[in-house]
């Protein structure tokens, strides 16, 4: 099995253990999650230079989910990794679960606690720094949402980085173009977006946020030395994966019903077959 | 007690955001890890010196509060520890929920500095006026809450943080403060208040700069055969409670003084204490729920009774009761 192949099937697991944890739990943020899943996986299966079995070990790769509302997806991923158990995954959003709807760094694996979004960008800046100021050769991702672009502490912290010519850093944005009230150009025009961190000083990246190759590519260049941050625009589709959901705002945070349940589940699997 | 200044000592021109940058520049010299965050503040944050010779420790973030606060997370997660020194004004508003969300709640070992708190920026008005920030602050879990009484327990408090593992919010007056000790000659314990000068008849419990005045208040109440015990509480949060339930049953009754606002402070602090472990007569006094006339700390002070003829007036009224 090649490397794209393998990362497609992984993905495509890591949604229907997504799908299973929403349903089981009657809670969770079902669109943003499938918009993000392949970003995750990419990074997870691929990119990061990190270990489950030493997950503090100090040259390990920072990824913080600044869009924390999708911890769902953060857990699955964490237990295909081997940093939690499968088994835990039941009890998402449970009572005093650790498991909760954001992440949370009780767990192994996760670097912060975030939830209030504009937050994690200026907190993998410093980190980012400090790799700097110690000449570690670690990267630091993170993950933003479209809707987040909206917050003016992103851009507070979208000024330092090119201030402090952080090329160990990469900020990933989820452009699936809804949020929880409808479009992003209708809630708050975001567009021209790239030119906006064009012109904030950092190198921007197009890809098709579905595409393994192309996120692999972008994710895995490693621009050390350009003097520049880099900023991924993953164009991708809310619910990714799931078409009765696909684009729709309604599904942000939707449970679906049974029918809809066995339906998404069914077609997922048959990725598989 | 023979290390505190129950009398006034010679004036002291020394500002506690002074002592605690000289503090951070004498350790940041021999431990790299030790950095320093400023807003465009490092003027008013008496950081010149430092930024002159620790320039690779001097993290400049312009005025941007929330990014300020995100940053020093990060380079606390990465082993750094951070000193954020910016207004407390902003620093403990405008990035409120960075403190929460990152600092507090994820346990990033980031030391926040306000400077020139509660009404010490006089003239500039309630936008620069932070007497909300102890309410605030010490509602959230994980954080704990720290005022300096002078510039000897400005030092020895900033050399504790040095190797202490939480997140901590500390303020600090724009002005020199008189010295309420007598050198650094003496225990500091984080959480633990100090007697500064026993007494049985009451208590003044105070923090920052208003111990100064609950001392010189014990001293006049002293000459009217009054023996005030005066307790400061350099520490918010964790509350030293067992000091409060004690002062409050060995001595009857209690009077707390903040530069803060009345509500939500030290006044309320004790008396959620005093109120369910010893309930005795109390009185607050601070900064009413309204814009703080401007002024001089002094005459704001006198202005709201954070005076000795007030603490003794109202100490007359709470013996009478």
């Amino acid at each position: 099995m090649n490397e794209n192949t393998r990362l497609e099937r992984k993905a495509t697991e890591i949604r229907i253990a997504v799908l299973k944890m929403i349903h089981e739990a009657k809670a969770g943020h079902i669109g943003g999650s499938f918009s993000s899943i392949d970003i995750l996986t990419a990074l997870y299966h691929n990119v990061l230079n990190i270990d489950p079995q030493n997950p503090t070990d100090d040259a390990r790769d920072r990824f913080i989910l600044s869009k924390g509302h999708i911890a769902e997806a953060l857990w699955a991923v964490l237990a295909d990794r081997g940093f939690i158990k499968k088994e835990e995954l039941k009890t998402f959003c449970g009572f005093g679960t650790r498991l909760i709807a954001h992440p949370n760094n009780k767990v192994a694996g996760v670097e912060m606690n975030t939830g209030s979004l504009g937050q994690g960008l200026s907190v993998a800046v410093g980190m980012a720094l400090a790799a700097k100021m110690d000449g570690k050769a670690y990267r630091t991702f993170t993950l933003m949402g479209d809707g987040e672009q909206a917050e003016g502490s992103v851009w507070e912290a979208a000024m330092s980085a090119a201030h402090y010519k952080l090329d160990n850093l990469v900020a990933i944005i989820d452009r699936n173009r809804l949020q929880i009230s409808g479009t992003t150009e209708d809630v708050m025009t975001l567009e021209p977006l790239p030119s906006k961190w064009t012109s904030f000083g950092w190198h921007v990246v197009e890809v098709d946020g579905h595409n393994m190759n192309q996120l692999i590519e972008a994710l895995s260049t490693n621009r050390r030395g350009s003097g520049k941050p880099t900023l991924i625009m993953a164009n991708t589709i809310k619910t990714k994966g799931i078409p009765a959901g696909e684009n729709n705002p309604a599904w942000h945070h939707h449970v679906p019903s049974d029918a809809q349940y066995k339906a998404a589940l069914n077609e997922l699997e048959a990725k598989l077959t | 007690m023979t290390h505190t200044a129950l009398e006034r000592t010679k004036p002291n021109k020394i500002a506690n955001r002074q002592v605690i940058s000289d503090t951070l520049l004498e350790h940041g010299k021999t431990n790299a890890d030790i950095l320093v965050l400023t807003s465009d503040s490092r003027g008013s944050a008496s950081m010149v010196k430092f930024a002159e010779e620790l320039p690779d420790q001097l993290v400049e973030i312009g005025i941007a509060e929330q990014n300020l606060v995100g940053v020093a997370a990060g380079l606390a997660h990465s082993g750094k520890i951070p000193f954020v020194a910016s207004p407390a004004c902003f620093l403990s508003m405008r990035s409120i929920e960075q403190i929460k969300v990152s600092v507090a709640y994820s346990q990033t070992n980031v030391k926040l500095i306000g400077i020139s708190g509660g009404i010490s920026y006089g003239a500039l008005g309630m936008s620069h006026h932070s007497v909300q920030d102890l309410a605030v602050t010490r509602a959230i879990p994980g954080l704990d809450v720290m005022l300096p009484a002078d510039r000897h327990e400005a030092k020895k408090m900033v050399e504790a943080l040095i190797d202490y593992p939480r997140p901590i919010y500390l303020r600090v007056g724009r002005n020199p403060v008189e010295d309420c000790y007598l050198s650094e000659d003496y225990e500091f314990e984080i959480g633990k208040a100090v007697t500064m000068h026993e007494g049985t008849d009451l208590t003044l419990i105070a923090t920052g700069e208003t111990v100064r005045v609950a001392l010189d208040s014990a001293q006049q109440l002293k000459q009217e055969g009054i023996q005030a015990r005066v307790l400061n509480f350099h520490t918010i949060k964790p509350l030293d409670t067992e000091a409060i339930a004690k002062a409050a049953k060995e001595t009857g009754c209690v009077i707390t003084l903040e530069e803060h606002s009345i509500h939500g402070g030290l006044g309320a602090a004790v008396a959620e204490v005093v109120v369910q472990q010893h309930p005795v007569p109390m009185k607050i006094l601070g900064i009413p729920d309204e814009p703080a006339v401007a002024g001089k700390s002094a005459e704001v002070f006198e202005h709201y009774g954070l005076s000795v003829k007030q603490v003794v007036k109202v100490a007359h009224e709470l013996l009478t009761k």
